[in-house]
């Protein structure tokens, strides 16, 4: 802690801090570019010049860059200074002065930093009448527009492309006022994580062109805090509605999940709650292939609850993609014994493994966040890229605070972020991968490429080396000995190793090995820590709800043990082999589907129910970590589109269920919905806390969805009817469908449906809810972690599994996909879009077998052509296929690969 | 003499100058029927109204005949009683324009707001105020209703001209006051 003495103010501030940082945590505003929360200072646009003086005798003192001087004990400065405010006043002007006039005609206007900091600064005329610089724009693919015209030429784009995110394609070029930041050729930004630009970038160079297509500035945006549904990360998120279409997600800021960055995944994977296609009313149909007939609500609960009476057994499948609370409410309407979970059985064991490994294996699950501090890392078995996003993203900057950790010897403080990259160059914390096949953070990462037995193989041995009384893995060849030792070295001589695993692979091997290193681990009492990547946006909650595997459920019917079944948003044909769903449906008289989108699923229903997505309903997720957190509704579908009937899966299920026995009808609220679930399962209980109730009040005030500047309330609606009627009222939550209501920042809160502060429309308003900035929300971290690890050591080693036999086979090992890999996000048109060409990863002795090579085309099972890639060091006996391509092949699945047509 | 205890004396006191300020009054009235009339016969008569006159909203076109209206949403935020909807597209050319541009005329206060916030001259306000409906959903104004085929009061401004972005016709370093885009290869001075 320091004492700084700002404008003859006296204020306590951390003294690690740099002046800019330790004023902006205060609350004192100093205009800023190039410095960037996450990404340290580099001194660069000179904008956040502060007079500092020597001492309490110095009257003249110095203009500083605020930035770049650190806040020492006894540091005196003005902001108020008028020297100082000429200064930045100046360097507004110099940097507007190529800015091209074209604000009315550029996506950031309204959340735009520039014009924040121009109108902080003052400046409000132009002088300069010469003639301005222009450049010309790149086509940076479908995510991201370029307009080089309004840089400023902070660098705050490479450095978190390139430094920050690893990316390899974007620069700066030219010299002197003539910069350039763009690819070396046009062309689509490779990185995941590039859509951050269009929050990083201060100006409208980089945009989100999802967004542009159906452009609304940010003050007409009703929004919500939400959660990703993307994949388990669980980042939170803040998606804007206007006219009954979701139009951006931006990033809302989490302390501990996803801090300031989401993947592209998230960021542009939104488009299917916009699809046109959606089921919007119940569909009824007697025979497979007649026309649907649309239902009213109330006649679909009858003719389902006419149904249901008359079947013999109904079958409830439940759906990780969707809520707890519609989980709970279909388990209730089915019964305990009726119920599965969706998940196919394989996977649903590997989650069953990772709750209890979360909770006996000795090590906590650490924060993403906390995931950036440590010094040693083995992933086992995954590609955290692909199949967790964000994740990722917080790896790498484990491995790159090696620089920190050589800073500090040196005094060099963190946020000197130039002096840690030259200091840091090359080294980075150790980052063992074993994974087949190249991954985004091969970088800074030693990758070894294995088969997924021999992985599970390889994290046995390293267990065995950490503590020898872990079993010792036999006929270990010399190569994975020297790898085990060189992993257990690294993470032995750090002092908070972490091991990463996940389901990826369904391979409960793999999760035991990683389990017996973090058991290792813990004997050695060191603060390591265990983190476990599951699938889907709800894997980890449905795993801890219970229930019937997939299987059972699609045997059950096959076998005629049921004659009825409800399937909660899931499309069955994704998880299992065809032949094996359409057995089962094929048993069952009534199939009843619930869904936001059309599967192939729902085109065999014979009632399907409009479900809403996640932008039009609310409900609870768990997370990677076990932290539950609650989503919002962001928008009510019917005020716009009057003939909707979209309604939460859990207000279907639960209506279902009451007219089923028969009572009046009558309206469940999602807290009801969410305390029933947190009441019928002991290891959901926390779920209830993980946000406030519906009657949460600041002030006295529910939460605004909109700005207060939301315009066109009497209009938007007049081509409908020119009466308007009252703004959709929200019984189920804190939040109004107005905004009317509290959406200001400085009462604590946790729910923040968008940041915004007076004078701070950019997403740097986020700097005003923080208790430091890029520390935590000041009203706490939204979301409560369900799974704690049991007190003492109660795991025990598992037994390593035993080399494959060499058989002839060619087994299928599906590769995640971060765009293209998940069901939902690609329906979307920007993640179509960039989906890249996917082939067949074939090794050099299966592919001498088959006679294949490079750019030749297999047939896939029936109907999927796909190119070969021969990769050198890729296992023998596998065929890696890109997840999402190939519907209902599992992890390991016996392929038969035959010549395709030439291309 | 002590005026009230005589109240006759009092009335009279009171009454004569009244009834010479009734009679003025009178006079005043009967002398206005020579003067020039204000009113006009409406709608018999049509009425004058001065140029900047705040009547019936319209959208105008630039010089060059494009629709002016980039859809930057400043008049709809600008108006105090929300009574403006519209929604940005894109031409092939780069080029923004309103998909739809609604006013509910029925809750428009005629303020001139929009007017004042609009970067490109293309929402003004008109000398007419005829606008009366039996209906009020015939109120509700869509884009046909206000898009007019001149440039209105604003007869020159042209935004795309001094705008740095490049649209259909006008490249980069082609607005004013504008420099050939630069050459990012080159490291010369």
């Amino acid at each position: 802690m320091a004492i700084i003495h700002v404008d003859g103010q006296a204020y306590e501030v951390n003294g690690a801090d740099n002046l800019l940082q330790a004023c902006l945590s205060l609350g004192l505003d100093i205009p800023y570019f190039c410095w960037h929360p996450a990404m340290g200072s580099v001194g660069a646009c000179r904008q956040c010049a502060v007079r500092q003086y020597k001492d309490a005798d110095d009257d003249q003192g110095m203009l500083v860059m605020s930035c770049m001087t650190p806040a020492k004990d006894q540091t005196r400065i003005d902001i108020e200074d008028e020297e100082a405010r000429t200064f930045r006043a100046s360097v507004v002007e110099w940097l507007m002065i190529n800015h091209p006039h074209d604000c009315p005609v550029c996506e950031e206007g309204g959340h735009c930093h520039l014009q924040d900091m121009t109108v902080m600064t003052g400046h409000d005329r132009r002088r300069y009448r010469f003639s301005k610089r222009t450049r010309r724009n790149q086509n940076l693919g479908p995510f991201i527009g370029h307009e080089m015209n309004r840089c400023i030429t902070c660098y705050r784009c490479v450095r978190f492309y390139n430094d920050y995110a690893g990316g390899t394609d974007l620069g700066a070029f030219g010299s002197k006022d003539n910069v350039y930041f763009g690819r070396y050729e046009e062309g689509t930004l490779e990185s995941p994580f590039a859509g951050n630009l269009t929050e990083v970038c201060p100006t409208g160079v980089f945009t989100d062109k999802s967004h542009a297509a159906h452009y609304t500035r940010k003050w007409d945006l009703q929004f919500a805090p939400s959660i990703c549904h993307q994949c388990a990360m669980g980042c939170n998120i803040s998606p804007g509605e206007r006219g009954g279409s979701l139009r951006r997600i931006e990033n809302r800021y989490h302390g501990d999940v996803n801090g300031y960055f989401l993947c592209d995944r998230g960021r542009f994977g939104y488009g299917y709650v916009n699809r046109s296609d959606r089921p919007k009313v119940p569909e009824w149909r007697a025979q497979l292939d007649q026309t649907p007939t649309h239902l009213e609500v109330d006649a679909a609960l009858d003719h389902i609850t006419d149904a249901l009476r008359h079947a013999r057994r109904v079958i409830g499948i439940g759906s990780p993609r969707a809520s707890l609370e519609s989980n709970h409410q279909l388990r209730e309407l089915v019964g305990d014994k009726h119920f599965s979970t969706g998940i196919e059985a394989q996977e649903q064991a590997c989650l069953e493994r990772m709750n209890h490994l979360q909770r006996t294996a000795g090590l906590p699950t650490p924060t993403p966040r906390e995931i950036e501090r440590h010094d040693a890392i083995l992933i086992l078995g995954e590609d955290p890229v692909q199949s967790a996003g964000r994740l990722g993203l917080n790896l790498r900057q484990a491995a790159l605070a090696r620089r920190e950790t050589m800073g500090e010897k040196l005094d060099v403080p963190t946020w000197d972020a130039e002096a840690l990259k030259t200091l840091g160059q090359d080294s980075y914390h150790p980052l063992h991968i074993a994974w087949p096949t190249t991954t985004e953070l091969d970088s800074v990462a030693i990758r070894h490429s294995l088969a997924p037995e021999e992985i599970a193989r390889l994290g046995f041995a390293v267990a065995h080396i950490i503590d020898p009384s872990a079993p010792a893995v036999d006929r270990l060849d010399t190569a994975t000995r020297e790898t085990a030792q060189q992993i257990a070295d690294d993470l032995m001589a750090a002092e908070r190793p972490l091991v990463v695993s996940g389901g990826t692979l369904t391979s409960e091997a793999i999760l035991e090995a990683a389990g017996n290193i973090a058991k290792a681990l813990s004997m050695h009492a060191k603060q390591a820590g265990l983190v476990l990547i599951r699938r889907e946006a709800n894997s980890t909650g449905l795993a801890l709800m219970g229930g019937q595997p997939l299987d059972w459920a699609l045997d059950e019917l096959a076998q005629g043990n049921a004659d009825a079944l409800v399937v909660l948003e899931n499309d069955l044909y994704q998880r299992l082999p065809a032949k094996q769903v359409d057995a089962a449906l094929a048993r069952a008289d009534i199939r009843i589907v619930l869904d936001h989108q059309r599967t192939p699923t729902t085109d065999k229903a014979s009632i399907l129910l409009p479900a809403a997505s996640f932008a039009e309903t609310s409900g609870t997720l768990v997370n990677l970590e076990g932290r539950a957190q609650r989503f919002f509704q962001v928008f009510e579908p019917a005020y716009l589109r009057p003939e909707a009937r979209l309604h939460a899966s859990w207000h279907w299920l639960h209506s279902l269920a009451v007219s089923l026995r028969g009572e009046p009808p009558k309206a469940i609220h999602l807290d009801q919905a969410t305390q029933a679930c947190a009441e019928a399962y002991s290891s959901l209980a926390g779920m209830a806390q993980a946000a406030p109730g519906a009657d949460h009040r600041i002030a006295g005030l529910p939460l605004a969805r909109e700005p207060h500047r939301y315009s066109g309330r009497t209009a938007m609606r007049a081509h409908l009817n020119v009466n308007e009627p009252r703004p959709p009222q929200d019984p189920d939550t804190p939040f109004a469908h107005s905004m009317e209501g509290y959406s200001g920042f400085d009462r604590p809160r946790q729910q923040v449906p968008f940041a915004w502060a007076p004078g701070w429309n950019s997403p740097q308003a986020w700097n005003k809810f923080t208790d430091e900035v890029g520390g935590h929300l000041r009203g706490g971290d939204p979301g409560v972690r369900l799974i704690q690890p049991a007190p003492g050591h109660q795991g025990h080693y598992h037994q390593p599994v035993q080399s494959a036999e060499g058989t002839n086979a060619l087994r299928a090992l599906i590769l995640p996909r971060l765009f293209g890999g998940e069901e939902t996000s690609s329906l979307a048109a920007p993640i179509q879009q960039r989906t890249e060409q996917p082939s067949v990863i074939l090794s050099a002795d299966d592919a001498q077998r088959l006679a294949l090579k490079t750019g030749d085309r297999v047939n896939i099972g029936e109907g999927t052509t796909l190119p070969v890639y021969v990769q050198p060091d890729w296992p023998t006996g596998w065929a890696g296929l890109p997840a999402g391509l190939v519907a209902g092949v599992l992890q390991g699945a016996t392929l038969t690969l035959s010549a395709g047509d030439k291309p | 003499m002590d005026r009230n205890k005589h109240p006759i004396i009092n009335t009279a006191y009171q009454l004569v100058p009244a009834t010479g300020s009734l009679l003025r009054t009178l006079g005043t009235v009967f002398m206005h029927s020579f003067r020039k009339r204000e009113t006009v016969s409406y709608p018999e008569e049509s009425v004058y109204l001065p140029p900047r006159y705040r009547g019936r909203i319209i959208l105008t076109r630039d010089p060059d005949g494009e629709e002016r209206c980039v859809a930057c949403n400043l008049c709809a935020v600008a108006c105090p009683v929300d009574c403006i909807s519209l929604q940005k597209a894109e031409q092939d050319d780069g080029r923004w324009y309103p998909e739809f541009f609604r006013i509910n005329f029925s809750r428009c206060i005629f303020c001139g707001m929009c007017e004042e916030a609009c970067p490109t001259s293309a929402i003004q306000l008109t000398p007419d105020f005829e606008m009366g409906e039996y209906d009020r959903q015939q109120l509700v104004y869509e884009k046909e209703d206000l898009l007019i085929d001149g440039p209105g009061k604003d007869h020159d401004y042209h935004f795309y001209k001094v705008a740095g972005m490049a649209i259909g016709g006008k490249d980069k370093g082609q607005a004013k006051d504008e420099e050939a885009p630069e050459d990012v290869r080159t490291l010369l001075p």
